[in-house]
Formats: structure tokens, sequence, C-alpha cells
């Protein structure tokens, strides 16, 4: 026994040593603990859809599958919507329900299948067996694009899966795949070759083993995008996919690109396809009477041909197969079987997809670049689901203002700008529009109000005059012996941090204006790879041509001036260069070559040059449209000389863009196509921040320097803030090691306002604020699961205020407080007193907060200040303190007295009904106190319209929450309201004594003599802290 | 020798974690086994706590009672006035109205999901499969940064606007005390139908060989979420039996 005990013992000691040796590496949720993130929108402008579903029985439950923010269902027939897949890939190719278990069975092909310029990537098939609460990975890790996902109606396990594939090269994985066991095991059953994926499966509604294939070639390079070639085709299948023939018959020869098709619902014989082709005449509607045998040409317009990558939907309604769906810039019906077509009703452009509700045809719902919208006409008129925060930014950045604001620019949705907190939540009015077309970089001039934003391939840049609502495009303009200026699709500019004036934008050379862009002056040579094979833009787009813009390559991408030395400035190239020059642009490094195990000409997102030294920088390289999805990140501390990479295997997927820390070097944020990605020990480790934050393409990221929130520009999510990153600061070995570590709290100011705020209606979606209240901020060595654990808040002299509930996280935890006390403890009444349930606040100054677990006690010290924008002086403050807190106090001495009334009264009552002969001395007593009481508070009514007059109880509680609600001196007409209701109180008093010594104490010698209990009162302390 | 004593316990403990292949069973076995054990859960006739909620510096002073036969009641008491919310005698469901402080019974529905929790007490998992409710051990989580064992619940089925709705939670038992300190629904109803509705428990604390949970924090996963303290809890309670009727005797 002895001898285990040594083992046991020694086991343990060895087993400790070891955990100091090592160090302590928390990973993800262990060391964010609560720390959450939060979601303000915007929803007003929402963003991209690509797949809706509806239930096949309950009309109530539709989902929608966004571009890059997840999957999303509603419960009330599209009145608002849920996100329901945060913890994947947010990029969704299709949604499919199982026939046969609608309720539960959910399939999610992610990947979007809408292949533009900015496209994210999917990371395979998910299933949900629960309507959507958990999911899990099939498979199809490679596949980077699922168009559709069928399954058998007669038999579930029997189903289909189509893979478009990889966008930006070669892959096998794509086509047409089959499993007969619900998706345990799959077989590929159909592939043309690397280049050719399948767009779109349909499967027969009434025989499941007829199938048709539009299978598409189609390849994107930063530079060009091809659609079409002589492996675009239409096949069918018959036999569940055995066999699988082209069905071209009443096609045009030659290449085809991409092709739509839909069977009709009702009708197995009536097939829609819509197809690219290379014959211009022959592009658009066709449609088969016969199942595909035969096939001819109805419609060529604009609405039917237009951007086959964007629009290849055509969807028929279940019930009228003449009547015909087009997805397109506008969108297109048509009730004639395909003859004719007009526009759907207005709603935001480029229209993705269409779904008829299963039992009424009017009521629709359409899936576009700016949310989901419902009909409930038929398509006439269109209303906006407001309450889908699924804006795609592509950058942001904020102000110094309080509280500060976030800028930035969204897919085909503008330029904005809104608050970080707003009275009552940020609602859809508060973000003002600064820009038009699609958005990107917008940025605030760091001392006047003015704004500069742009859209795309700044096309226009405009310098936004706040005040005077005016604006002036500035983009740098073509001057002699220049050659064509190349702006990326998403051309970067920078404000500069030493020049207030000075603004930078980049086509290939660096552009300077020290007058906020009225004049512009070149200060370098073209700083890009500059290679012609790369600058065809025009032939862009395969059978259809699509010189947009967006594929202008060979530019600069990034630019950063350095915080310490405005002669330091960086750049980076879409084709791979990293540019530094030291003095101010006269001459130019690249340091490329210096950057190891990075493949050739990968696009330099972003480069942060460092706060911590002038040689420090941090570079960003995407690799992804080179159809290379590694994680680059590279860190200098020479100018370039040399760069160490930073990333480490438990980043996933490829990263955009980097914020370092101001404070702590060794602190840095990642965004990746994943998510967001922390480190805490300069690149050693990397956690990715899961809490409240959905694995969503974060794009761009920026540090506020005076609330130290970290904010986030996602492409499909909107902007995400984490509130004060500082704790992040100070986690060490020292830390960690300790049970509970309590982090530096910065004061919290007491923000005087007492505005009106919240008129959003109740579908709307309002991001919430950040909290203003004292922080209390620590560490828990391990989650607390047994025993007491308590907060409360004291005064420095140790005095309990008021008991905050901690949280027991292990990791990062924060408790608010929002300095105020407890209510006062109010006079009993027949109904409530609606003042008496304000809360009074705090002076500023210092406060202790003591923390029980268990039986130890730890202790830290807040500090609360005032507000710096007050209107109010030190003694004005002091006195409404003082007389918010005499009214507390004079409502809590009520509640006491009408306590003592109500104590008398039942013993005088008790005493009359004892059929002793006290009821001569107990009379006079209950009318007496009664009447008093009645003047002391409400004793009838009820709570809403049926309410008494107010007594004394009811006019001290208003006077008291009138005054402690507010931030003004209490006004001359409340302090004489106030001396008023002190009168009456006093009066009170005295009648009481008087009644009391006149009355009670006639009661009191009865009792004695009869030796009967007196009237037993708790003390005052007693009662109000029972 | 308390000191060796403490370190065995510790040590066990540790390697108790490491053992990962744990069935349902096994969890809610532990679960009991660490609470009082089910032969003393078996005896539990009722419970009555003291709790206070703090809503946005608003102290709620609440009496919970549960009963073993599935009547319940929640008492707020403010300004001298008790309001009675969620009070169930087993048939009849009913609140007090805040207007009129008058007693109104809540729908059909809401009661006949009301009588589905009566076989819940002590515990949803006590005895679950007597009960027709099946559990599931769907794997690991971190959970609040401990490593928990995320079980899915199944109870009878719920009536919602009409429809019949699986009625699923999950619980999250931290894998080295075997007791729940999470769990998670969907909102079933109302405007914040489809979120997720989260319950962090903590705090066990014994009471006469029990162990109760003496706080929790419930909300909406991601959202804000409020405090609930627990000050004591008396089990075996008396109770004013008059308490559950509907006032009116309807």
């Amino acid at each position: 026994m002895k001898r285990l005990w040594i083992l046991i013992i020694s086991g343990f000691a060895v087993s400790v040593s070891y955990g100091q040796d090592q160090e302590i590496v928390l990973k993800g949720k262990e060391l964010f603990g609560d720390l959450s993130a939060r979601q303000i929108g915007p929803a007003l402008m929402s963003g991209r859809i690509i797949d809706l579903e509806q239930h096949p029985t309950d009309d109530k439950i539709i989902y929608a599958g966004a571009a890059g923010g997840g999957v999303w269902k509603s419960g009330n027939g599209g009145s608002s919507f849920t996100p329901i897949f945060d913890e994947h890939a947010q990029s969704i190719g299709a949604i499919t329900l199982d026939p046969k278990d609608p309720d539960n069975t959910i399939w999610v092909g992610t990947g979007e299948i809408w292949t533009r310029n900015s496209v994210s990537v999917g990371d395979g098939l998910y299933k949900s067996t629960d309507g959507g609460s958990n999911w899990s990975k099939i498979g199809f890790e490679n596949s980077e694009r699922i168009s559709s996902i069928k399954i058998n109606p007669n038999n579930t396990a029997e189903m289909y899966v189509a893979v478009l594939g990889a966008l930006w090269g070669d892959s096998e994985e794509r086509g047409v795949y089959k499993s007969n066991d619900g998706g345990t095991t799959w077989e590929k059953i159909f592939y043309i070759n690397q280049a050719t994926g399948c767009s779109d499966l349909v499967m027969d509604p009434t025989d499941p083993n007829v199938l048709y294939a539009s299978m598409w070639e189609f390849r994107r390079l930063p530079w060009k995008f091809e659609s079409g070639g002589p492996n675009s085709a239409l096949y069918k299948s018959t036999d569940g996919g055995k066999t699988w023939n082209k069905i071209h018959n009443g096609y045009p020869a030659g290449k085809l690109g991409r092709i739509a098709i839909a069977v009709a619902p009702s009708n197995n014989k009536i097939l829609y396809s819509v197809i690219e082709s290379e014959d211009e005449s022959k592009k658009g509607l066709y449609r088969s009477d016969d199942a595909g045998a035969s096939w001819n040409h109805l419609n060529s317009d604009f609405g039917l041909v237009v951007r086959p990558f964007y629009f290849s939907r055509i969807v028929i309604d279940p019930k009228d197969p003449d009547v015909v769906v087009k997805a397109g810039l506008f969108g297109s019906i048509s009730r004639d079987g395909g003859k004719t077509f007009r526009n759907l009703g207005n709603m935001h452009a480029d229209i993705h997809d269409i779904l008829f509700d299963i039992h009424n045809s009017d009521r629709m719902y359409v899936g576009t670049d700016g949310g989901v919208y419902r009909s409930w006409d038929g398509g006439t008129t269109m209303e906006i689901v407001a309450n889908m925060p699924l804006s795609q930014f592509y950058h942001i950045s904020v102000d110094n203002a309080e509280p500060y604001n976030i800028y930035g620019g969204l897919q085909d949705n503008g330029s904005w700008y809104g608050p970080s907190s707003s009275p009552g939540g940020i609602e859809a009015r508060d973000w003002n529009n600064v820009g038009f077309g699609d958005g990107f970089r917008v940025l605030r001039h760091p001392t006047k109000n003015i704004i500069y934003s742009e859209m795309q391939g700044a096309q226009n840049v405009w310098r936004y005059d706040v005040e005077r609502n005016q604006t002036k495009t500035i983009q740098p303009l073509p001057v002699e012996g220049d050659p064509k200026l190349r702006f990326n699709w998403n051309a970067p500019m920078a404000v500069s941090e030493h020049q207030p004036d000075r603004f930078y934008m980049g086509s290939q050379f660096l552009h300077k204006s020290d007058d906020m862009g009225n004049s512009w002056e070149k200060i370098s040579d073209d700083l890009t790879t500059n290679d012609p094979a790369k600058q065809n833009q025009e032939e862009s787009g395969g059978l259809s041509t699509d010189n947009s813009g967006a594929e202008n390559h060979c530019t600069i991408f990034t630019i950063a001036e350095s915080p310490l030395n405005e002669n330091i400035i960086w750049v980076g190239t879409d084709d791979g260069n990293v540019q530094v020059t030291r003095d101010g642009g006269k001459t130019w490094e690249n340091t490329i070559a210096n950057v190891p195990g990075l493949p050739a000409n990968t696009w330099v997102y972003h480069i942060e040059a460092s706060v911590h030294g002038e040689g420090i920088a941090y570079a960003v390289f995407d690799g992804h449209a080179n159809n290379d999805k590694g994680t680059y990140v590279y860190k200098t501390s020479d100018f370039g000389q040399t760069w160490t990479s930073i990333a480490t295997d438990e980043i996933y997927g490829f990263a955009r863009n980097i914020q370092e820390d101001y404070v702590s070097q060794d602190l840095l944020f990642l965004g990746t196509e994943f998510g967001l990605f922390i480190t805490i020990n300069g690149g050693k480790n990397w956690s990715r921040f899961t809490n409240n934050m959905p694995a969503t393409a974060v794009h761009f990221i920026d540090l506020q320097k005076q609330t130290n929130d970290l904010v986030m520009g996602t492409h499909g999510r909107g902007v995400i803030i984490i509130d004060d990153i500082s704790p992040l600061r100070e986690i060490t070995q020292e830390v960690l090691l300790k049970d509970v570590h309590f982090f530096t709290s910065n004061p919290t100011t007491i923000l005087e306002e007492s505005g009106f705020g919240g008129g959003s209606t109740e579908r709307q979606f309002v991001g919430p604020n950040r909290s203003r209240n004292a922080k209390i901020i620590y560490y828990l060595k391990k989650r607390h699961i047994f025993g007491k654990m308590a907060m409360e808040v004291q005064d420095m002299n140790g005095n309990k205020l008021i008991d905050l509930g901690p949280g027991k996280s292990k990791g990062i935890n924060v408790v608010t407080w929002n300095y105020q006390i407890k209510q006062p403890k109010m006079a009993k009444g027949k109904t409530f007193t609606f003042g008496g349930f304000t809360s009074p606040r705090v002076p500023a100054g210092k406060y202790k907060v003591v923390f029980t677990k268990g039986k130890e006690t730890y202790e830290t010290e807040i500090e609360l200040q005032a507000d710096p924008n007050s209107a109010l002086t030190a003694a004005e403050r002091q006195e409404l303190h003082e007389t918010t807190m005499k009214l507390y106090n004079m409502s809590q001495e009520l509640a006491y007295l009408v306590y003592e009334i109500d104590e008398t009264i039942a013993k005088a009552e008790e005493v009359a009904a004892s059929g002793k002969s006290g009821g001569k001395v107990t009379a006079p007593i209950i009318s007496e106190l009664n009447a008093l009481k009645e003047t002391l508070v409400i004793t009838t009514g009820d709570n809403y319209v049926g309410s008494a007059d107010p007594q004394l109880r009811e006019k001290l509680a208003d006077l008291y929450s009138k005054v402690a609600a507010g931030f003004a001196k209490p006004s001359p007409s409340e302090m004489e309201n106030l001396k008023l209701l002190e009168s009456q109180y006093n009066k009170a008093k005295l009648d009481f004594s008087s009644i009391k010594s006149k009355r009670v104490g006639k009661m009191t010698q009865f009792l004695e003599k009869n030796q009967l209990p007196p009237v037993a009162l708790k003390s005052f302390e007693e009662f109000i802290n029972e | 020798m308390k000191l060796i004593r403490s370190l065995l316990i510790l040590l066990l403990a540790t390697m108790a974690s490491a053992i990962n292949a744990q069935s349902v069973d096994e969890i809610v076995d532990a679960y009991f086994e660490n609470t009082g054990g089910k032969g003393n859960w078996s005896q539990l006739k009722g419970i009555k706590m003291n709790a206070k909620l703090n809503q946005g510096g608003l102290e709620i002073p609440l009496e919970i009672v549960q009963l073993a036969d599935g009547r319940t009641y929640t008492k707020i008491t403010f300004q001298g006035n008790v309001i009675m919310q969620g009070v169930f005698d087993g048939e009849t469901l009913w609140n007090t109205n805040f207007q009129t402080m008058q007693a109104e019974k809540a729908d059909a529905e809401q009661t006949a999901n009301m009588k589905l929790q009566t076989n819940d007490f002590p515990d949803s998992f006590f005895n679950y499969k007597n009960k027709g409710y099946t559990a599931e051990l769907v794997g690991t989580e971190t959970f609040d940064g401990a490593e928990t064992f995320k079980v899915k619940l199944v109870k009878e089925p719920l009536s919602i606007d009409g429809q019949e709705v699986e009625d699923i939670t999950y619980y999250y038992f931290d894998s080295e005390a075997m007791v729940p300190i999470a769990q998670e629904s969907d909102v079933k109803q109302g405007p914040q139908k489809g979120s997720i509705q989260q319950i962090k428990i903590s705090d066990y604390q014994e009471v006469e060989g029990l162990y109760f949970p003496f706080a929790m924090t419930q909300g909406v996963k991601g959202g804000p979420s409020q405090p609930l303290m627990i000050e004591s809890i008396e089990i075996n309670p008396t109770v004013d039996e008059s308490l559950f009727a509907f006032p009116g005797g309807q």
C-alpha cells in the first residue's frame, strides 16, 4: 500500500515538472473564454444569395445559401432568417433537403457557383440530421464548388452530387458523383476532364433515373476569364447515371459555354435550357417539349443571355410549365412558355435564384446581389428581407470619433460608413452611402470631415465633403507621356499619417497628392512585372466577352506608408512584387526575391508597416487566383532584406490581411478565407477565434486605437467587431499559470447620454452596441464548476454595493457592471410604482471588485470617470447625485414607515379578531392608520388604465426616477417639487408618531396587560436587506 | 495524509479524463453518481430555490418551487406585490398579468407542452429510458474552454403552432467533473425562432447530500445573457399547496 502511494506521488511530481518545462499553449476557446465578437451588419443592402430552397410540404420553412454568409433558415415563410451554418465555410453552392426527412436532413454543398472574380471558395459537402443545429462534413474536400445535390425521392439513400470544381486551375474533383448508401461512399460516375465541371444537375420529377447534367468548361486567372469550349455540353442519362448522352438536337454547332437547365415540375417532357454559344445569334433560351430529344430556340433577349457565368439559372413555376423565370441583371419572367419576357419588379440588381412557393406561385422569393426579396404578386413588386447582414466588404477603415465610425466598400453595393455604436443599436438608418457601383476602400481624412471613396477600377474616386454634402472626383488622370494607367478592380488608396492632406493611389505607378487629390505626382516607375501577356482584358470572357475591369492585372494592390517615417512606403502588386522606398519614392527596391517559400507572382494582398520599428513590416500573399490555397504570411525587420514566414499549419484558409497590435509586437490578427486567427506569441502558434465569429472570409482588419476594438470587414457577414482586445496583450506564461488573473482595466467613462433611439421595425436587423459598462476582465485557469463563485462590487471602505454574476469560462472572462446599485426598496402598495424600478448610478471614483471562488478571495479595483464632454460641473454632478440619493433614501424610509403601519394595523386587527376586549383600543388605530396609509401609497386600481391617483410613494418615485435617470443638475422646478414632497413626508411621519403616541400606546398597554406579544418590527437594515 | 489523499484524487481524476471511450450511459450514470447518487435523487420530492435575476441593474427576487409530481411555480415579489409566473398545478398553466395583476391561463398548446415536462423531475436524464427519451453522445467539444461530452437528449415531441416538433436539447458534460456545464436548444417560437437558447450552468453545491447548480446564465447564443444567482435551495420543502391552483378555481 505504501509503495502504491509513493508511485502515485512520484508520478504526480513527474507530471507537474513536465508541465513546468513545457510552454503552456492555449488554443481557441480555451484562451478566448467568453471574449466575444459582435456582428453589427449592416443588413440594409444585405449581400449576394446563391441558392434558395423550400421545405417540400411546410411552406414556412425556407433556406437561403449566401455567397459568403453561410446558410440561413426561415421558419416564418421568409419574414426573417437565422444563420445556421456559422462554423463552416460560408460560401454556399447548393442546399437540398432530404425528400423523405425534410424536417431534419439537410445537405449543403459549399462553394459559390456564380464564378465572379471575388468569389469565395467552399470545402466540401455537409450534412445535418437535426434541422441545421449540428453539421458534419461528408467529403469532397477539394471540390471547391458544389452546384447540385439531388436525391431520389423514392430511395433517399440514392443521391447525386454535381461538382463544378476548381475555378482557377485544373482539378480532377469534378463532374457527377453518386452514392447508393446515403452519402457514406461515393463513385464518380461522370467526368469530362480537369477543366470541365458540372454546373447544373437536374433530376426528372417523376423518374429519378432520368438526369440532366450541364457540363461547363471554364477557367479564371487573375487577368482573364474563359467561359466555354469544346467540352461544354448538355447531357442526359436515363439509367441513373450509368450512361450519358449529349442532347443537342436544335442547338447551334460550335463551342458552347455555360448552360442552365430545368425540367417543368408539372410536366417532365417540358425542358428549358439557356445556352452560351459561339454563334451570337443562337444564344439564349431553348425549349424542349420532348424531354430533350429536340430543342427550339425561343429568345435571345438581353435578360436571357447576360453574363452566363453569373446568371445561368432558369426556374419553372411548379404548377404551370409556361411560367419561367430567368436569373439575370434584373431577372426576367415569361408567362407564355418562354416566347416573351418582362423584367421582375424593382429590387437589387443581379438575380441569382428564384423560388416559387409550393402552394401559391404568386408568392416568390428571389436571391440577389443584395439579399433575399419576396413577392406576393408573382414577382411584380418585391420587398427585401431586412434581417440578413450578408454585406460583402472588400475593405474597411475606422476613424477616431467617439463612437468611432467604420468605413468600407461592398461588392455591388457601393461605399458606406456607419457608427460602431448608436442609441438603440446600430440600425439600417445609421449607415450613410458614400459611393456608387462596387465599393472598395473608403478612407477618412485624418483631420477634416472629408471621406475618400471609389468605385471599380478607380473609374471614380470621390472626395466627399460631408458637411457641404459635395463630391469631387479626383482619380489620377494620365498626363503627357503616360502609358495607359492600370488600376486594379479594387484599386489601392492610402492617406498619410504624417501629412493630413496627402493621399496616395496606385495604378502600375504610385501616385501621390499633397492637396487631397487635386494634383498628382507619380513617385515611382512601373512597380509591377508589367507582363504584356497579362494585359489583354478586352479578350476576357471566353464565348461571352466580359471586360468589366475585374481582370485588370499587373497593378498595385496595397500601399503602406510607415507610421514612423513618411519617407518609408511599401507597395505590393497583384503580380507578386513587394517594393519599398526609404526616400519618399526616389528609389525603390523590389524585395520579393527575399521571400522564402513563396511561388512566383503570388498576389500581394496586404502589407502592414509596423509601429514597432521602421524596418518592420508584415506581408500577406494570396495565391488562390493561381489555384494555390496556401497561407502565406511573412515578417521582416530589416526593410525586406530578409522575410520570415510566421504562418503555421494551425491556420485554415488562404490569408488576405494582417493587423498588428499597436502595443504588443507578439499579438497579431490574421484574416483568412475561413475566419479570424490570432497569435499571442508572434506567430509561433495561431488560434482560430470562433466566439460569435462565423467562418467567413475576413478581407480587412483594423484596430481602433482609442478603444482597442478589432474591426473586421468580412466578405459575407458585414462588419464584425471584437471589443477591446487589450487583455490579449497581457497573456504571458506567468498569467497562464495563475488560477485567477485580473487584467488591467482602463477607467470607464460614465457617458452622460440619455437620448432616444431605436426606430427599426421588428423584422429589421439592428446591430448590438459596444457595452458602455465598466468591465472586469479576468483569466481563469479552469472552468468553474463546483462550489460557490461570487463577485460583488464594494466601495473603497468595503461596503457592498451590488452582486455581479461572474463568468466561469476557462480563459478570458468579461463581466460588466452598469455602475448602478440595486433599485430602492419601495413601500408596499396595491400596484407598482414604475419610477421605483430605476437604479441609481454610483459617482465616479474607484471601486473594489471582490471575487470569491470556493475559499479563495481575489480582489481588483476598477475606476469610473466622469464624462469629459459633460455639461455639468463637478459641483452640479455632486448635487445631482445627492438629490438622487436623497430621494432614494426617502423612498426606502417611506417603505419602512408603511411597513411599520402595516404591521401595526395587522396587530390591531389580530387583537380585534381575538375576541378579547381590545376592540375599543384597536378600532381607531385601524381606521386612522388606514387613512394615513391611503395618502402614502396606492391602495386600489391596477397597473394600466385602471390605476388610482398617485400618492406620496408614487410622487416620490416619479421625481426620483426623473432626477436619477438624467444627466442634468436638478432643476428649480424639481427642487420645489422635492420640497413639497418632503413636507408631505415629514407631515406623514408626524401624523404617524402622533397616532402612535395617542393610539398605539394604548394598544401596547393592552397587549402587555394581556401578556400578548407586542408589534414585532425588523430593524430598518433588516427590512431593506431582506 | 490528507494531502496524499487529495493528490490521489487529483491523479485519478486526471487519469479518468484521459479515458475518452465513454458511452452516454456511463456519462449519465457518472453524473448522478457525482451529484449524490441515484438513490438519493429518487427520494427527492421537491425543491424550493431562492434566487435573483439581474436584468440591466434591476434585481428581481425569485422563489422557484418544483415538485416531483410536476407542479411548479415562480414567485416574484416586487414592491409588496406578488407576481406568479409559470404556475402549473398538473393541469392548468397560468401567470399573473402585469397590467391587471390578475391570473391568466396560458394557451392550450403551452399547457400541453408543460404537461410533458411533468416527468422531468428531478432531472430530464433521470431514468430517461423509462420515459421514452433517447440520449446520444454526439462527440466531444470545447465549451467555455473546458473539454466536454456533447449529449443529445430527445424528449417527447412538443406541439408548436399546431405542429409536432421534436424536443431536442444538447447537454455539455464536463469531461472531468461529469456534470453538465451548459445546455442548448433551438428557440422554437416567437421572433427569436431559429436562434439557439443557451444556458450555462455552474457552482454545483451540496444540499443535504445532493449537488445542485447555484448559478445559471441564460441567453441566446452569441447574444446578451442574464445571470441567475441561486441563494439557497431547500429540499423537500413545505409549500403552500394553494399557490398552485388557478385563482378562481376554474
